[in-house]
């Protein structure tokens, strides 16, 4: 490339061959990342914008474009008492299945970090529901919570339920934690494995330290590996909230689907938003595009609102396990030198106060075990 | 743990303090993965979670591994607990049944999945290419731009997109499944986070004093070195296409992809579970058949996005 440039631009007497590789050189980058921007203006931001257009018109599938209704869709939509049920229920079905989902991978992972024989299988046995398609997961876990699946008529036995119907179809409450339990059975394996890589990379040193400050396993888990890991959990958390409330396929097919089933419950006590954006718009007898396109916008608004809140909920509650935001060199040094001084002072008392915590200790020997070794294991 | 250890990272305190617990019976352990061995109660946890995972599946495969009668019979149990011949006759039926063509499903999902993965891993690895690799102006703005369009939630777009896909005339059509999905974001990001590390910029350059043009380098330099990466953004499209529900049940109508077929199970059926439950093992099992050739690879994949996330 440099050869090319050293070329004055002022030299007039460049044959074909040059003009054309200098062509090459300035519109290639532009050609080469082309299709994504191509392909993102026609089907990613036109729907963006054409989607306003859609949200303040009558529309429908067939007779397509009708009268302007300005805000009518929006206000329609916000008086429905449906949109405001299938909005509690996707953020209760949110919660079921986010919150034992992080503990959950988080302990996977810790299990998963360790020197365990035949760790591949290990690691690729909690990848599996991962490639499982959800909406045939969706049809086996409303089996086995129907009601002669595997829990009902144990639950019976055991004096644990009455009456005839699965409680897992017609509460509400228990129907949320069944679906949030398939998206725990979904995703728990794999964000597992990337907070396990996110382990991986912790300084072992730190580990040495806080083992000699005499941490147990559990407090080190505590104080060293999850605040280390914290930008990795906070990744994790926000690509969960954005999947997580579009939810579709599993509540779609939990009854099975087929005649008069897949709308969320005889009383829509499973109904999320996207599933009634969806049968606003395709549903029996409904044909509501503009209304539709409106429950788009209204819940892009909150998904974007609540993405950001919970940015900075997760932000605090990380960093106020421990004071430090990011493991520094520095800070990784001091725990190194403080570790020395407390063994130091189990020896000799007086070193104990030359090196008080806090203080800048003298930079430790070279490790001779390094990150990038663990790093190489991970990939 | 070795001493040495201990001295070289914690000092000679350290490997005192150290000597001492272990007499005491408490040993300085490592944690590490290439310490100690742990306990059985770890891999005690680790057998549930992995029989937890692959349950489902089993019980789909139990369920249609059994005949209607058998399956009523056994209330709050699993009809069987191996599988049988029963299952090869249901899946026979599946396959042939009047209600929906299964044959066809199948071949929709191959194709769109075939055709979304070549293209998404060839543009994605020529955007990220030019992205890790070339200079150009507004390179930076792009690439954040890119990154940026990762966080639109997709289906908030899905009655515009139904309504652009009525004006194609594309309703029904496999280019519904596939021109939308051509080259995606979170491709181009992949390819380009690789691409910066993996493709050395000497190389460029003497592929270019070599007089190889822009596209000749990209094929025979940045192509090979991109393979690892290429293979993991491969599969994870091939996994998400092939199980992508939502989108295909908005705009196709008679043709079918193979999650499209779920729905029509019960229907066809008359709540047979043996028959609906062998056809759920169906669709999902070719993904598992990938998994066990590619499940290692899949593996890193996962753990190598995580570290720059």
């Amino acid at each position: 490339m440099s050869t090319r440039s050293a070329v004055p631009p002022d030299a007039r007497r460049v044959g074909w061959g040059q003009r054309l590789s200098r062509w090459d050189i300035k519109v290639s980058p532009y050609l080469y990342v082309s299709p994504f921007f191509l392909l993102f203006a026609v089907f990613g931001a036109f729907p963006l914008l054409f989607n306003v257009v859609v949200a303040v018109h009558d529309w429908h599938r067939r007779a397509g474009m009708g009268d302007f209704v300005g805000l009518d869709n929006f206000t329609w939509v916000l008086r429905q008492p449906l949109f405001w049920r299938s909005l509690e229920n996707t953020f209760s079905i949110f919660l079921w299945g986010a919150v034992p989902q992080l503990v959950l991978a988080l302990l996977i992972a810790a299990v998963l970090d360790q020197n365990l024989r035949v760790r591949t299988f290990w690691r690729m046995s909690v990848l599996v529901p991962f490639v499982v398609m959800p909406v045939a997961t969706a049809m086996i876990f409303g089996q086995v919570f129907g009601q002669f699946g595997l829990l009902v008529p144990n639950l019976h036995e055991l004096g644990l339920l009455t009456g005839s119907d699965s409680p897992f179809f017609t509460d509400r409450l228990l129907s949320h934690m069944a679906i949030g339990s398939m998206v725990v059975f979904r995703w728990t394996g794999y964000n597992a494995l990337i907070f396990l890589a996110a382990m991986q990379a912790v300084p072992r040193e730190l580990y040495e330290a806080s083992t000699v400050d005499g941490a147990g396993r559990l407090r080190q888990f505590f104080s060293v590996t999850l605040p280390s890991i914290r930008p990795t959990m906070i990744f994790v958390t926000l690509t969960m909230t954005i999947g997580g409330l579009q939810i579709f396929d599993e509540v779609r097919l939990y009854d099975g689907g087929g005649t008069g089933g897949g709308k969320g419950g005889a009383d829509n006590q499973w109904t999320t938003v996207v599933l009634y954006l969806y049968e606003l718009g395709f549903g029996d007898w409904q044909d509501r595009l503009g209304q539709a396109a409106a429950v788009g916008w209204i819940f892009a608004m909150i998904i974007a609102v609540f993405s950001l809140v919970n940015f900075l909920l997760t932000r605090s509650i990380s960093s106020s396990r421990s004071r430090a935001p990011r493991v520094t060199r520095a800070q990784h040094r001091a725990a190194v030198a403080r570790a020395r001084a407390v063994a130091a002072a189990s020896t000799r008392p007086e070193a104990a106060a030359a090196a008080a915590p806090g203080r800048d200790g003298p930079p430790p020997d070279a490790p001779v075990h390094d990150t990038d070794v663990h790093e190489g294991a991970s990939r | 743990m070795s001493t040495g250890y201990i001295g070289n990272t914690a000092g000679k305190g350290a490997v005192r303090y150290a000597q001492k617990r272990a007499a005491r019976g408490r040993p300085v352990r490592q944690h590490d993965s290439a310490g100690r061995r742990p306990g059985w109660a770890s891999y005690l946890f680790l057998l549930v979670v992995f029989v937890v995972s692959v349950f489902p599946l089993y019980a789909a495969a139990m369920y249609g591994s059994s005949t209607s009668t058998e399956i009523a019979r056994a209330v709050g149990d699993l009809p069987t607990w191996f599988p049988t011949l029963v299952l090869l006759e249901n899946f026979r039926e599946v396959v042939t049944a009047s209600q929906f063509n299964f044959w066809m499903a199948f071949a929709n999902s191959v194709l769109v999945a075939v055709a979304v993965t070549a293209s998404t891993v060839f543009f994605s690895t020529l955007a990220g290419f030019s992205f890790a690799k070339l200079t150009f102006r507004g390179r930076q703005v792009l690439y954040v731009t890119v990154i940026a369009t990762m966080a639109i939630p997709a289906q908030v777009g899905t009655i515009p997109m139904f309504i652009m896909m009525n004006d194609f005339g594309w309703i029904d059509s496999l280019a519904a499944l596939t021109v939308p999905t051509l080259v995606t974001a979170f491709g181009v990001f992949w390819m380009t986070q690789y691409l910066q590390e993996a493709l050395p910029f000497e190389l460029v350059e003497a592929a270019r004093v070599d007089g190889a043009s822009m596209f000749r380098t990209f094929w025979s330099i940045a192509m090979p070195a991109a393979r690892p990466a290429a293979a993991t953004l491969a599969l994870f499209t091939f996994v998400g296409s092939w199980n992508s529900f939502f989108w295909p049940s908005v705009v196709m109508r008679s043709q079918l992809t193979m999650p499209l077929v779920v729905p029509q199970l019960k229907g066809a059926f008359t709540s047979d579970t043996g028959l609906v439950m062998s056809g759920v093992f169906l669709v999902a099992a070719p993904l598992l058949v990938v998994f066990v050739v590619a499940g290692k690879q899949l593996v890193s994949g996962v753990m190598s996005g995580a570290v720059k996330g």
